[in-house]
């Protein structure tokens, strides 16, 4: 018989480290499974030939959360008052340290947000992303869109320059003439019939918090919509039109949403 | 793991870690007040030191020691039987509401939820949009002695309707003495005063025409400034409306004339008093017949088929 030896030295050490690292991460896992929601959300199966373009959506992300961070810095320096709001934003522009890079962040990412927005529009429409079951996303990606127009619009009165309040005159006055309620709309924008003090602490209220808040509850219910229904395969996709690749198993191990089969045949979609 | 495993208590060993850690973090905090440099020290040292063992403690299983648990002990009695036979066994589902307090329960949490929701809701939204509409006070402005304004002289007057808002209530108005006129048989004095807010989308209507110097007028509102101008109408400098002198739009996309303001005299003063809205003027001064409507936003019909669009104005004042 041969007594088997003992793990060496470094075995028993590296072990240790492990231990010590997985300890905190078990103890979470255990109590909230955090740790395997977070791995099922990054980890999850994408078709094979996914392409870069369908990065845009995690931009347009990256962007938001861009300028929610820089929104709440330059809510610290920011006074939203009449008197204060223009004086303070120069005081942000010039003499805060760094504050001419924070808000130029978010004034450009406010632009880069908008036009990521559409270039993911674009493409979910040309990848026909839209299409049996994600219609919901579509939908609510245009609530998305709509919001984030909402927030240009009531961010642009903030630095209360002349350009801001006339462009903010020209657009509540544009709200103003929709037909039968666009007047109530209006008053209720500039909260009453001309703008003043409440208008830029409304501006600011629905820029700041009201906004925001439902943008990023939206924004969960379109990450929620993706995960559970899967990324599509672009049109050209061999793979989505039932052609199998040459590392892949038989065409019955292909299941669920994330590798569709072709729709209304051999059933090997959703079978497994 | 069988079932049975999950009957065996899986709770750690009784410690003293958190207790003596929770102790030295009560002797930092009165040490702060009582004596910073010693006792919160000591209270500081208790607590590393409990945290240390604590974390022993906690990670003992890790390191591969045999942490002693006591199983879990309950004593058998009467009501132990299997619960696939006897008593114990699910009974026979019987028609009718099992368990009909929960349908109430179930009930009433939504009630009392939804009357909770409307308590707070109703306040809070009342508080975000009533504001807007409540309460709009008009405010009316002095422009100073009568006898100031040369009679068939324009003036472009800049004006803060509400001291208390300071600039952002300052407006502008143009304004003409057309002189005495015969109505009935007194003799009435006639102004032109037009608002500079464009009828198409609110930007300020400029004077078409030299400006000269200010003529500043004390006033209750504060000072208000007369200056001279010549106009050959007026124009919009955000999307081009232009305007004749009475205010007809006579190119570009407003939708009606340029709003006037109602005005009395008042111990020899001008009192500008509300706004109202015009359709067109014919004639001009004295003589013009102004086609007058209720005061309509900017970009708002009041004739033609399109003022079906705008049926009810929010409270004006």
């Amino acid at each position: 018989m041969i007594t088997r030896r003992g793990p060496s030295k470094a075995q028993v050490r590296r072990e240790r480290m492990q231990a010590a690292v997985n300890f905190p991460l078990d103890w979470l896992e255990e109590r909230s499974g955090l740790v395997g929601g977070v791995k099922y959300f990054i980890f999850r199966k994408v078709p094979g030939d996914i392409n870069w373009m369908q990065t845009l959506g995690s931009a347009t992300l990256t962007a938001f959360v861009v300028q929610a961070v820089t929104g709440v810095i330059l809510a610290m320096y920011y006074q939203p008052t009449p008197a204060g709001a223009y004086s303070s934003i120069q005081n942000i522009t010039d003499h805060v340290t760094m504050g001419w890079l924070v808000r130029g962040m978010h004034k450009w990412g406010a632009s880069v947000f908008i036009i990521l927005m559409f270039l993911h529009m674009g493409r979910v429409f040309l990848f026909g992303a839209y299409k049996y079951p994600r219609e919901l996303n579509w939908i609510v990606g245009v609530l998305l869109l709509a919001m984030g127009m909402m927030e240009g619009f009531t961010g642009y009165l903030l630095p209360w320059d002349q350009t801001a309040y006339w462009a903010s005159v020209v657009g509540i006055n544009l709200n103003g003439t929709a037909p039968f309620l666009g007047p109530w709309l209006a008053q209720f924008l500039r909260s009453g019939q001309e703008i003043g003090a409440d208008t830029l602490t409304r501006f600011y209220s629905l820029h700041m918090l009201v906004l925001p808040g439902a943008i990023a509850g939206l924004i969960g219910l379109h990450l929620y919509l993706i995960i559970r229904l899967g990324v599509t395969s672009p049109p050209w996709s061999k793979e989505a039109a039932g052609e199998v690749r040459a590392d892949e198993g038989s065409p019955e191990l292909r299941s669920g949403l994330t590798r569709p089969g072709p729709r209304g045949g051999n059933g090997n979609g959703d079978a497994a | 793991m069988g079932p049975a495993e999950h009957d065996r208590p899986h709770l750690p060993a009784p410690t003293i870690g958190p207790v003596g850690f929770a102790v030295g973090v009560v002797v930092g905090l009165v040490g702060l007040i009582v004596n910073p440099l010693w006792i919160s020290t000591i209270g500081a040292a208790i607590a590393v030191i409990f945290l240390f063992v604590w974390a022993r403690e906690a990670t003992a299983e890790l390191r591969g020691r045999h942490v002693a648990a006591q199983p879990e002990v309950r004593e058998a009695g009467a009501g132990d039987a299997p619960a696939t036979a006897g008593e114990a066994a699910v009974p026979p589902a019987e028609h009718g509401e099992r368990f009909p307090r929960s349908k109430f329960l179930e009930a009433s949490t939504l009630g009392l939820g939804a009357v909770i929701g409307g308590v707070v809701t109703v306040p809070v939204a009342g508080f975000a949009i009533l504001p807007a509409f409540l309460g709009q006070r008009r405010h009316e402005v002095d422009l100073g002695p009568v006898g100031d304004l040369v009679q068939g002289q324009w003036y472009i007057a800049t004006f803060v309707t509400d001291p208390k808002e300071a600039v952002t209530s300052r407006r502008t108005a143009f304004v003409r003495n057309n002189g005495a006129v015969a109505s009935g048989s007194a003799q009435v004095p006639s102004f032109t005063i037009i608002s500079n807010r464009c009828a198409h989308l609110g930007c300020p209507v400029q004077a078409n025409g030299p400006m000269g110097k200010p003529k500043t007028e004390k006033t209750a509102n504060g000072p208000v400034q007369l200056y001279e101008t010549q106009p050959a109408g007026f124009g919009c400098p955000c999307h081009g409306g232009q305007y004749d002198n009475e205010g007809n739009r006579t190119a570009g996309p407003p939708v009606r004339g340029l709003d006037r303001y109602d005005f009395e005299i008042k111990n020899g003063r001008l009192i500008l008093l509300g706004m109202y809205s015009v359709s067109h003027v014919d004639g001009t001064g004295a003589q013009a017949k102004i086609h007058k409507y209720q005061l309509a936003g900017p970009g708002e019909h009041v004739v033609g088929i399109e003022q079906i669009f705008y049926p009810l104005q929010p409270p004006h004042h």
